[in-house]
């Protein structure tokens, strides 16, 4: 039987508000997901070394704080550096939708907004987001 | 039906319902013990709440036009916000600060930026409330060093330091140092405002950010008045007289949507906390048995979906603050789901209050729900469930204890997920969300924090830095550190330091060395 997915989720940057990224684990958990919760305060290398040790097929960054156009795109650049291609990125948050466009291109999958349902997350998740090495 | 907080709601409530309850639930006279109908016996009559609108965003001069702004407007109080890095104690130029400068907040890193911050602010006439924690020490010194410099006496400086470093590791999650020395570091800050600071409220023991991170009603009151008692218990150990102290602790609430249970939530504060003080503590003095309260309306209740919706939630919850007697009241901007409020959006906010106060009649007669047989049905019914978490709290050993084990955090949680999954099933209707939802979200303008601002903020520190008396700033972070190593008062070493303008920082990370940083186990 093939491995569950496992998904790093991550609070970059200095905000404490972890509500959603904590209701998010539970979702994802009670739908059959590995789930790796980093904690709060995180950098964006913390993150991607997190993301190598536990070997992670995607990573859900959650911020609040506005700094997501900085430190989303370092996440994801930090992974190429680390010539890591198949892991799938997603983020929420309360990220603007003029920030959108430029996220995507960062290489961000999806983003989330406030609202979004746990079903719309978990289904997305589940169509995108496959153990690596493993065929789609 | 059910409240928020699960309490069961009967079709109709009768003069039997009100037969039933306890004599000690008798909700009294506004101005007399335990308070249950107000701590006024005119309340709104003699002087209406205070209207403080929450700002601060960018740098020092940003937030300072916006002051003028709100100020010329009609508010009647100054509520400050910091960013990120401001409050985890990190200077701008800090790695992690970087992306975080002015976001959510201002950056303030030295004396230099407070002073342009409350540029051509009266101090001595306008109170300043603080939303900071972690660091609260060093920017009440700022603010003190500020009005000295000023000629303007301490005794005339009235305002808030947020300081609830309890809530912070229950919810808001901006810390530095761990539990105890956090406590240490209040204590030594309560001392200062008892000897130098009669009108400054040195603690606002915060429910609103426990409520924010998804407790109920009646955990948020738990919580918050289980805060409240360790801090009454901290000043105490500190040797100080509990009435010397306690009448400057404020509190602060949030206000959601379910509008009686919110209205009970005040009503049972008030009465909850008299007789902590006076039965609990053996406090004599009826000020100190006073909960005095800001509120703010509920951000977390707030959709991104049909952003004008949000001003009716915002004068449902802002009439429920006034029902429910509160001394001072934010209300949030319909945008605020998205960035920090735009002027407009921050304006229609502050006349909702305007429109409730001078047009709705509610002010009129104090506690106009008192005698309600729902609501004083309510209140005991939210009183009781308040007083069974604070007994666990005391039978887990107290709040420190209770938080140090994640016995607050995890009830939070699983009340927060136990919400999502009621509003995911339909259950609980969010409008514009899950019901009403519209095919095309109207667009709203929002409020774009200059990309120069960090830059520019990063420069102004390091300018402070390289003109200052650096002979000077070493010593007095020497004498800090000693103090902290040792039991003297540190609060004056602060003071010391940010006049010497060592930044916010620097002074945390004395603090950083002598009591490590708090790490919070990574618990899902």
């Amino acid at each position: 039987m093939a491995r569950a997915a496992r998904i790093l989720l991550a609070k970059p940057g200095l905000d404490g508000h972890d509500r959603g990224v904590k209701v998010v684990a539970r979702a994802l958990r009670d739908a059959g997901y590995e789930v790796i919760y980093t904690g709060l305060h995180q950098t964006p290398e913390m993150v991607v070394a997190a993301a190598i040790q536990e070997d992670v097929d995607a990573i859900g960054l959650s911020i609040l704080s506005g700094a997501h156009n900085v430190l989303f795109p370092r996440i994801t650049a930090l992974l190429r550096e680390r010539g890591i291609e198949d892991v799938v990125v997603f983020g929420g948050g309360i990220i603007p939708e003029d920030d959108m466009p430029g996220l995507a291109a960062a290489g961000i999958g999806r983003i989330f907004n406030p609202g979004t349902s746990l079903e719309e997350i978990v289904r997305w998740v589940g169509e995108h987001v496959r153990p690596r090495g493993v065929a789609a | 039906m059910e409240t928020l907080s699960g309490i069961p709601v009967k079709a109709a409530y009768t003069a039997d319902d009100l037969a039933g309850l306890p004599e000690a639930a008798s909700p009294g006279r506004p101005g007399e013990y335990p308070y249950t109908r107000g701590i006024h016996p005119t309340m709104y009559r003699g002087r209406l709440w205070t209207m403080r609108q929450f700002a601060g965003f960018g740098a020092a001069e940003d937030t300072n036009r916006r002051f003028h702004y709100l100020l010329e407007h009609g508010q009647t109080g100054l509520s400050v916000a910091f960013d990120m890095p401001t409050l985890m104690g990190y200077d701008s130029d800090h790695p992690r600060a970087l992306g975080e400068v002015g976001r959510e907040g201002v950056a303030v890193d030295s004396l230099a930026d407070m002073e342009v911050l409350f540029k051509g602010i009266p101090l001595d006439r306008v109170t300043a409330s603080m939303t900071i924690n972690a660091p609260a020490n060093v920017l009440l010194a700022m603010y003190v060093a500020m009005a000295d410099r000023q000629g303007i006496p301490r005794d005339r400086l009235g305002g808030t330091t947020q300081t609830d470093m309890l809530k912070e590791f229950i919810a808001q999650k901006e810390w530095i140092i761990p539990p105890r020395p956090s406590l240490r570091l209040i204590q030594d800050m309560l001392a200062f405002g008892t000897r130098e600071l009669p009108r400054w409220n040195v603690i606002s023991i915060s429910g609103y950010h426990i409520r924010e991170a998804g407790s109920t009603a009646v955990q948020e009151l738990a919580f918050t008045l289980a805060d409240g008692i360790a801090y009454v218990e901290a000043g105490m150990a500190a040797g100080l007289d509990v009435d010397a102290f306690a009448p400057r602790l404020s509190f602060f609430f949030d206000v959601h949507n379910d509008f009686f249970e919110e209205i009970a939530k005040f009503r049972a504060a008030r009465r909850m906390w008299a007789r902590i003080m006076r039965e609990r503590f053996g406090s004599k003095e009826p000020r100190s048995w006073w909960l005095r309260t800001h509120a703010q309306t509920a951000g977390v209740s707030l959709t991104a979906q049909q952003p004008m919706n949000n001003i009716a939630r915002v004068a449902l919850q802002a009439l429920a603050a006034v029902l429910g007697g509160t001394q001072s009241l934010h209300t949030n901007s319909m945008d605020e789901t998205y960035a920090l409020p735009t002027e407009e959006a921050v304006t229609v906010a502050l006349r909702t209050q305007q429109i409730l106060a001078h047009e709705s009649g509610v002010t009129a007669t104090v506690d106009p729900l008192g005698g309600s047989y729902f609501v004083e049905t309510l209140t005991s019914q939210v009183e009781e469930a308040a007083w069974e978490y604070i007994r666990k709290i005391d039978d887990l050993g107290g709040m420190v204890a209770a938080v140090e084990a994640g016995y607050p955090q995890r009830e939070i949680a699983e009340a927060s997920y136990r919400f999502q999954m009621q509003v995911e099933r339909g259950e609980r209707i969010i409008v514009g969300v899950n019901e009403f939802a519209a095919a095309q979200e109207p667009a709203i303008p929002i409020l774009r924090i200059d990309p120069e601002v960090e830059p520019r903020q990063v420069s102004r520190t390091r300018e402070v830095r390289s003109t200052r008396d650096g002979a000077r700033v070493e010593l007095c972070l020497s004498a800090l550190r000693r103090a902290a190593e040792g039991h003297d008062d540190t609060m004056e070493h602060v003071l010391e330091c940010v006049k010497a303008y060592a930044t916010l920082g620097e002074i945390c990370d004395v603090f950083r060395g002598v009591y490590g940083e708090y790490r919070e186990p990574a618990v899902v």
